[in-house]
């Protein structure tokens, strides 16, 4: 039999082994793609791609090149430093797009989107619009100038000249209480109008004290489950699971029922007279009735996890901890709770991101100090329509989660993790 | 097996029948609950009575529909063919070219005594915010209820009173948001109605809107959605609550709670259709909106609903409530008697400031 | 029985019930002296394990009390006993390291830290797992977790040692080399050493002493050779080590002896142990390698005839299955040399014994001879 003289392991027919295994690797890797496809298609289409669309819009600003063509084009040339109006030329561009414009419809897009960074602009282009339509020739400059005095004004240009850019920094600015001066250096938001970095350092610090809550409830409610008869267990599962069956929607609104000053147990802490009645404890409409409710709400996913976790310890654990000498306490704290390691890192991850998104209970419950960022994402997607907004906060709240993971990562390891 | 195929065949036939006769289906958009069924009651009903090829279906989305129009117009798959919205929400979707321009007199119904649509709405409702876009059905206020059983003697009756926590102790339930309750602070603080906007334009005026609500600050649950109001007034949650004129009077009338209203600066708001842009069934919903809008029909959803229809010629129309039989003449917001003092929004205003406001309202409630 | 050493644990009437209908341990008394390695041996359910449990504290005794060192321990908690446990599945803290899981008993009982790494090392050099301490259980096999688990139940120097079931999840060989381990670990501290199983070569290789369990009650409680050799009832007799039965009547009672009438007539003389009288029912117990084949002529009292029903080879022996005075299970052990005339399956033999290992014993339970 000729040999090869290399000394590459081969098969009896002489291909190298590496690559025979390789072969008949393929079909069974071929079969486990086929069989995720569906999957990664689903993934692909219903959640990569439209997340990675909504981070786009955050950045997105190709608004104001394509409503104002030509006027994003001539006014490249001109210097946003100098105090000086654009020329003629540019007022040209401008009453030219002001009219096709108008009659595609699309200025108040042009409107609304500069009136975020300036308020007025909406109702400038609107005027603009109407009275553009009736300018037939030059002086162009004269006669915008004269249908608003803004258009005489050089930070109305310097704005116009910022954004005609496709892509913007703006968002991301609002987003962190940031905006460009007109000179375009990054500024502080005058103070009246800082709202989104206290939103997301409240939002962080309450998911925080209510993933902290959730442990501490959850943790002895799921050692029970795990450690009590299953017939037991099973009823206390049940209770557990019980409010996954009923709506969101109705729960929250049991706690308004329970927690108002003239609910339930105000009603109840009155006639065992440890309060007044005109001492009834405000617990809800504000940051209380937000916590009590989300724990309430997502004490579940603090708990399956945890349980999961804590049905694989075997109790020989804790008796051999005591048969070594461990006081009940000693041998929980040293030997039962870093066995819970996995769950508690688990559900602290759920429940934080969790609550992070959450936005309806604090929408109904939170009133005016108990609300979260993303209720804010919600305003801007639903009624202010400003989903570039939206998105840059959308993406900062991704970012912070992301990077929250992997400070957990560091930290805890994500291989500990387990979810069920 | 000659018969199943025959019998497949027979089903398909029939199903393909079927399609062919089948009602043209308009998806019209609206805010469930009392408003739809006043709607459903006062226009759809009587309009697939008059047309049997045409299905109205009704969808919930209430404030979520504006998203939701853009979304679909951005997608270029346009399913909704009429939508419920206020005044505001119309004005960006117009603005955002969302929706179609509508040309008043060609699309709608003239008044019985031959007045042209354009003359016959309420002045400047058709062009509201200098749109083109809106075609409104009724007038409501947000104006203020307050718990009859919560004050001795004196009774609340004007604006001043939701600002004096002395004379009228207790919370009181806003909405969460800038508009309406910057201008009423400034009204309250004495500023005359004409000159709210122009203050309000320079930074002393809002300062001085959040100094008046920081007066009653600790004292306000802020509400989000509708039906929040009224239930917080029927719990005694609250003493004084701003809530839409139509939630009052269901809670009032319909539910015979312990509440009255305050009509002093109510605020008049515009609710009316759009239609979306890109729309399969725009000659269907063109007839539609012509028989919705017209006056009687206008008229008649005020059988069922306490807003009162946005035409001049539908006011001496209203009657009587449906089913409880009450003359709704003196719950209609626009009844004379109701309406000496009111806040008018300036819409091309608030187009202009609402995110700088909803920051600094929002940073306010923070505080 | 004299008593020479001291007792380090009694047990006095307990009794145990989980449901409070049912007893699992009914009137245990037990005594077991220092220095002993005593194997509470039995069936699944026998009881053996709540015995374990009630001693290291983990259960408490429904009635009864149980005395450590004759200190009544039934309201001492579990960690003030200092009893060192083995568990079933060792119970080693699996996010320890090999010398913390060591360290933890010397930890809780505050020993200084430069002690508790001396002896940290001396134990494991005495499993014989020096430089595994910084490794994880997980990366350990059974057989080192198995050490790691002893290791950590000697390290505190206890002068009682409670395993449970230890070895049961270790193959075979494994299972023999730890049995000569934990013997001579047994020998060289001096401790006492009560070890639960439901392995009888196990229970036979290691203990001192026997205790076998069944139905909660200790059946006999005797030294290995004792326990296989003079069986007190028939549970004991077939539980350790092979046995056969013959099921029959006692026709006449002489002394120490008795004959016994079998199912099919024949005549038996046996050792009388656990039958009341003439007329009783009675199981003869037998071990299989006391039985002759083809006596050719010695003198036997017991001389009897079987049918070869099925042959297996099994190297140095081959295991007979008879049919002997109807009962077909009786098994001989026919060893593999050359003065052994080959068997073959059908013929008829001539089988012997001797009267004194032929126990005759309680015909237990359901299994009683038909009257």
């Amino acid at each position: 039999m000729p040999t090869p003289t290399d000394d590459v392991m081969r098969t009896a027919d002489g291909t190298p082994l590496k690559i025979s295994l390789q072969r008949a690797l393929v079909r069974s890797r071929l079969r486990a793609l086929l069989l995720v496809l569906p999957l990664l298609a689903f993934v692909l289409v219903f959640f990569l791609f439209p997340i990675g669309h909504m981070l786009f819009r955050s950045v997105d600003n190709r608004i104001v090149g394509s409503v104002l063509p030509r006027t994003a084009v001539a006014i490249q040339d001109w210097d946003p430093d100098r105090a000086k109006l654009p020329d003629e030329a540019v007022f040209e561009a401008l009453v030219r797009d002001i009219q096709a414009a108008f009659k595609d419809r699309t200025l108040g897009r042009v409107g609304r989107r500069l009136n975020y960074e300036k308020p007025g602009m909406s109702s400038l282009f609107r005027k603009s619009g109407r009275g553009a339509a009736r300018i037939t020739g030059a002086p162009y400059r004269d006669r915008m100038i004269a249908i608003d005095k803004r258009w005489g004004d050089s930070s109305t240009w310097r704005l116009i000249h910022r954004e005609s850019g496709a892509l913007t920094s703006a968002y991301f600015l609002a987003a962190a209480d940031l905006k460009l001066s007109e000179r375009g250096a990054i500024v502080r938001q005058p103070e009246p109008r800082r709202i989104y970095l206290t939103l997301f350092y409240r939002t962080l610090w309450m998911s925080g004290l209510i993933t902290v809550l959730c442990l501490l409830l959850g943790y002895p409610v799921s050692y029970l489950l795990a450690t009590l008869p299953l017939r037991i267990s099973n009823l206390l599962m049940i209770l557990v699971l019980l409010p996954f069956w009923t709506s969101l929607l109705v729960r929250t609104t049991a706690w308004i029922a329970l927690l108002q000053t003239e609910g339930v147990l105000n009603d109840i802490m009155v006639f065992a007279g440890l309060l007044s009645e005109d001492g009834r404890l405000q617990m809800i409409h504000n940051k209380f009735g937000t916590v009590v409710a989300m724990v309430h709400i997502l004490l579940p996913f603090m708990i399956l996890p945890l349980y999961s976790v804590m049905k694989t310890i075997p109790p020989s654990l804790m008796r051999a901890a005591r048969s070594l000498g461990a006081t009940p306490f000693t041998a929980f704290v040293r030997v039962y709770m870093p066995n819970t390691v996995a769950g508690v890192g688990a559900g602290c991850i759920m429940v934080f991101i969790l609550s992070i998104g959450y936005y309806i209970t604090p929408a109904l419950v939170g009133g005016r100090t108990g609300t979260f960022i993303s209720n804010f994402i919600a305003l801007h997607v639903g009624e202010t329509l400003n989903w570039g907004l939206a998105a840059a906060l959308g993406a900062l709240l991704l970012g912070l989660v992301l990077a929250l993971y992997l400070i957990y990562d560091r930290i805890v390891g994500v291989d500990n993790m387990k979810l069920g | 097996m000659k018969r199943v195929w025959s019998s497949l065949a027979m089903v398909a036939a029939l199903a393909l029948a079927a399609g062919s006769a089948q009602a043209q289906n308009l998806n019209v958009v609206s805010w469930g609950g009392a408003y739809t069924a006043s709607q459903q009651q006062a226009y759809h009903d009587p309009y697939m009575a008059a047309n049997p090829g045409v299905k109205i279906v009704n969808h919930d989305l209430g404030s979520g529909a504006l998203a939701k129009l853009r979304a679909e117009v951005e997608s270029g798959k346009v399913t909704l063919d009429l939508i419920d919205m206020t005044a505001a929400d119309a004005i960006i979707a117009c603005d955002e070219g969302l929706v179609e321009p509508i040309e008043p007199d060609t699309w709608l119904a003239a008044a019985p005594d031959g007045t042209p649509a354009s003359k016959d709405f309420f002045a400047g409702t058709l062009t509201v915010g200098g749109t083109n876009c809106f075609i409104p059905q009724i007038v409501y206020s947000t104006t203020f209820g307050y718990r009859t059983d919560a004050f001795k003697g004196k009774q609340p009756s004007s604006l001043l009173d939701v600002f004096d926590l002395k004379a009228f102790p207790g919370k009181r339930a806003l909405e969460k948001r800038p508009n309406n309750n910057m201008e009423w602070a400034l009204i309250a603080d004495g500023v005359p109605a004409k000159d709210v906007y122009k203050m309000l334009s320079t930074d002393e005026g809002v300062a001085r809107a959040f100094a008046k609500l920081d007066t009653i600050k600790d004292q306000v649950i802020w509400w989000t959605k509708g039906a929040q109001p009224p239930q917080l007034l029927a719990d005694g949650e609250v003493v004084i609550a701003s809530a839409y004129n139509g939630r009052l009077f269901s809670a009032i009338v319909e539910k015979k709670q312990p509440i009255a209203i305050v009509w002093d600066w109510q605020a008049f708001d515009l609710d009316g259709w759009v239609v979306p842009k890109g729309g399969k069934n725009l000659a269907a919903v063109k007839k539609y909106v012509r028989f919705a809008t017209d006056t009687q029909r206008l008229a008649d959803q005020a059988k069922y609903i306490s807003y009162g229809p946005a035409r001049h010629s539908s006011a001496g129309l209203v009657g009587k409530h449906a089913k409880l039989g009450v003359d709704m003449k003196p719950h209609m917001p626009t009844s004379p008697e109701n309406s000496k003092t009111v806040l008018i929004s300036d819409y091309v205003w608030w187009a202009d400031h609402q995110a700088e406001l909803n920051d600094k309202f929002n940073a306010w409630l923070a505080k | 029985m004299v008593e020479t050493k001291p007792r380090i644990v009694r047990f006095d009437r307990v009794q145990k019930s989980y449901d409070g209908e049912t007893l699992v341990i009914k009137d245990l008394n037990l005594d077991i002296e220092a220095g002993e390695f005593l194997t509470m041996l039995g069936p699944s359910g026998s009881g053996k394990t709540t015995c374990l449990m009630m001693l290291a504290g983990f259960e408490p005794a429904t009635y009864g009390e149980i005395y450590l060192n004759d200190q009544p321990i039934n309201h001492v908690a579990p960690h003030r006993r200092s009893i060192g446990m083995v568990f079933q599945n060792y119970a080693l803290f699996p996010h320890m390291t090999v010398a913390e899981n060591l360290a933890f008993p010397l930890q809780v009982r505050k020993v200084p830290k430069p002690d508790i790494r001396v002896k940290v090392e001396r134990i494991l050099d005495m499993v014989r797992l020096s430089g595994f301490e910084s490794r994880q259980p997980a990366q350990l096999s059974g057989g080192q977790q198995q050490r790691v688990a002893v290791a950590r139940a000697l390290v505190f120097e206890p002068a009682l040692v409670l395993m449970d079931e230890p070895l049961g999840a270790l193959d075979k060989n494994l299972r023999e080399e730890m049995q000569y381990e934990i013997k001579r670990i047994h020998d060289n501290l001096g401790i006492t050493v009560i070890y639960v199983t439901h392995d009888q070569s196990e229970a036979l290789t290691m203990s001192s002493r026997i205790a076998v369990f069944n139905d909660g009650v200790i059946q006999q409680l005797a030294t290995p050779s004792v326990l296989y050799e003079e069986p007190e009832n028939a549970f004991v007799a077939q539980f350790i080590g092979e046995n056969n039965r013959l099921r029959g009547k006692v026709a006449s009672v002489d002394g120490d002896y008795c004959e016994v009438v079998l199912r099919d007539g024949a005549t038996v003389r046996a050792l009388k142990v656990n039958v009341s009288g003439k007329g009783a029912s009675t199981c003869l117990s037998l071990r299989p390698e006391r039985v002759a084949i083809e006596p050719n002529g010695q003198a036997e009292e017991n001389v009897l005839n079987g049918r070869v029903e099925e042959l297996i080879y099994l190297g140095d022996h081959i295991r007979a299955r008879l049919t002997v005075a109807g009962e077909d299970e009786f098994i001989v052990k026919v060893p593999n040399a050359p003065r052994h005339a080959s068997l073959s399956e059908g013929t008829w033999i001539q089988l012997a014994w001797a009267a004194e290992d032929c126990r005759a014993l309680d015909a237990s339970g359901k299994e009683a001879a038909p009257a």
